[in-house]
């Protein structure tokens, strides 16, 4: 388990401190120098072996952290806003480590996080909790395609105050994982001589697939055409 | 009093006094520090979260400390006779000193050990440590320097409960002081016993900050 807050024993040496869970289950002292040996090069923290938690920044307190939670050889890490008190250069690197000891170990990784940022840095899938209540859960991919998921409008926030053109169509058109790649805009003016204002939008990297978002005020004869070819080709098409 | 015979019942006095505070510290740590402990692990919300046992031993602590020294050093009397065999002497001023001190010290540890973070125990709890382990490998190293300031203040608190073992016939630089001093009109005996107990306790609180400075890895 790694915290927020970090919980490392400032009494204790970097090296103390990622012993510490191997005194708890009664290591040999030779075993536990050489596997803290070995866990200070997996988060990168040689150097500062015998350190003192309050000689470090928050950043590497945090590789002790988890480098201490690894010594126990868990199943399953779990990680209690483990960036929440991080600057976000410093929880990109945290999170790059994470994301590489699950690819290189196999390691499950059950993340608690309020940054959505950080969901769509790392996660695969994920469970929205509001009140003690799971009210989102599924494949971070499927769920960022999906126009009125939760994860996604917090990953692509909208316009709320707005004051739609007389006579114009307000649409919002969410790229999938396929139809993101397509020139869509440039088609839909040239096939269907449609004018647009894009409101919002932005278009993302998640889990290596281009996925988007935009919030189009549409104006022509053909709109609804085109909104249908869009829906044709596979984009999730919303109109208000 | 001056010369040789001034110098003779310093020396012998300070030795008194070292006696008393050495051995009341000790006993007073030995059991004020666990009975700390207690205090903050069956509080509410602690540990092990027993409130009707942590206000028996609270209740105990404070009773502890109502007393005045002066009268706990007289209602002893044939406690002290029990355990030690005399009723005077250094060596009977020495339980009703530690008694004094032991929930003194108590309380001392209590909010020193307090100071100690919350999420330390639940990151113990979570690498598996049983509530010994808590104790000695978590709460005790961590709260170790606030706990070196709590025995200097201890240490300091008995050089002055010590002064009125006179009572009891136990010697020591306050008896010098009030015998020679104050009740024999003899300024210089009483000058030169409250200096050596100023120096006495500048010297005590350097080497406590000192020491608790050292453990403090910051």
């Amino acid at each position: 388990m790694i915290f927020q807050h970090f919980n490392l024993l400032s009494s204790r040496t970097v090296a103390q401190n990622i012993a510490f869970p191997l005194e708890v289950m009664g290591c040999s002292k030779i075993k536990r120098r050489a596997k803290v040996e070995e866990l200070l090069a997996l988060v990168g923290l040689e150097q500062k072996a015998n350190f003192y938690p309050a000689q470090l920044s928050g950043g590497q307190k945090q590789r002790v952290g988890i480098a201490r939670t690894l010594a126990g050889e868990p199943k399953v890490l779990l990680s209690d806003e483990a960036t929440s008190a991080l600057d976000p250069q410093t929880t990109r690197s945290i999170l790059e480590l994470l994301r590489d000891l699950n690819k290189r170990m196999g390691l499950t990784i059950l993340l608690i996080t309020h940054e959505m940022s950080v969901v769509k840095q790392i996660c695969n899938s994920v469970a929205i909790l509001k009140a003690g209540q799971v009210i989102e859960q599924g494949q971070v991919n499927d769920l960022v395609a999906k126009p009125n998921s939760l994860l996604a409008s917090e990953i692509f926030p909208r316009q709320t105050i707005y004051n739609t053109t007389s006579g114009a169509i307000l649409a919002t058109i969410a790229f999938t994982k396929e139809s993101a790649n397509e020139p869509i805009l440039s088609t839909l003016t040239r096939r269907f001589d449609i004018n647009f204002n894009i409101l919002s939008g932005s278009v993302e990297i998640i889990s290596n697939q281009r996925v988007g978002q935009f919030q189009l005020e549409l104006q022509g004869a053909k709109v609804t055409e085109a909104l249908q070819y869009l829906y044709d080709l596979g984009f999730a098409v919303e109109v208000h | 009093m001056q010369g040789q015979a001034l110098f003779f019942s310093l020396w012998q006095a300070s030795i008194e006094t070292f006696y008393m505070v050495a051995i009341s510290t000790f006993i007073a740590v030995l059991l004020g520090l666990p009975l700390g402990l207690l205090l903050v692990v069956t509080a509410p919300g602690n540990i092990l979260d027993h409130p009707s046992l942590y206000k028996v031993f609270s209740t105990f602590v404070n009773t502890g400390r109502s007393f005045p020294f002066i009268i706990l050093l007289v209602v002893l009397t044939p406690v002290t006779r029990f355990i030690v065999g005399t009723s005077i002497g250094s060596t009977a001023a020495l339980v009703p000193l530690s008694l004094a001190a032991i929930p003194f010290f108590a309380r001392i540890a209590e909010t020193s050990v307090l100071e100690v973070d919350k999420g330390l125990i639940e990151a113990a709890q979570a690498m598996g440590c049983n509530f010994w382990q808590i104790i000695y490998k978590v709460l005790i190293p961590e709260a170790l320097p606030a706990l070196v300031l709590g025995i200097t203040i201890l240490i300091v608190s008995l050089l002055n409960s010590s002064a009125m073992a006179g009572a009891v016939g136990g010697g020591g630089l306050g008896n010098l002081a009030i015998q020679y001093g104050y009740q024999r009109f003899d300024v210089g005996v009483m000058f030169t016993t409250i200096l050596i107990l100023i120096i006495l306790v500048q010297v005590i609180q350097f080497l406590g900050d000192l020491l608790a400075y050292k453990l403090r890895k910051k």
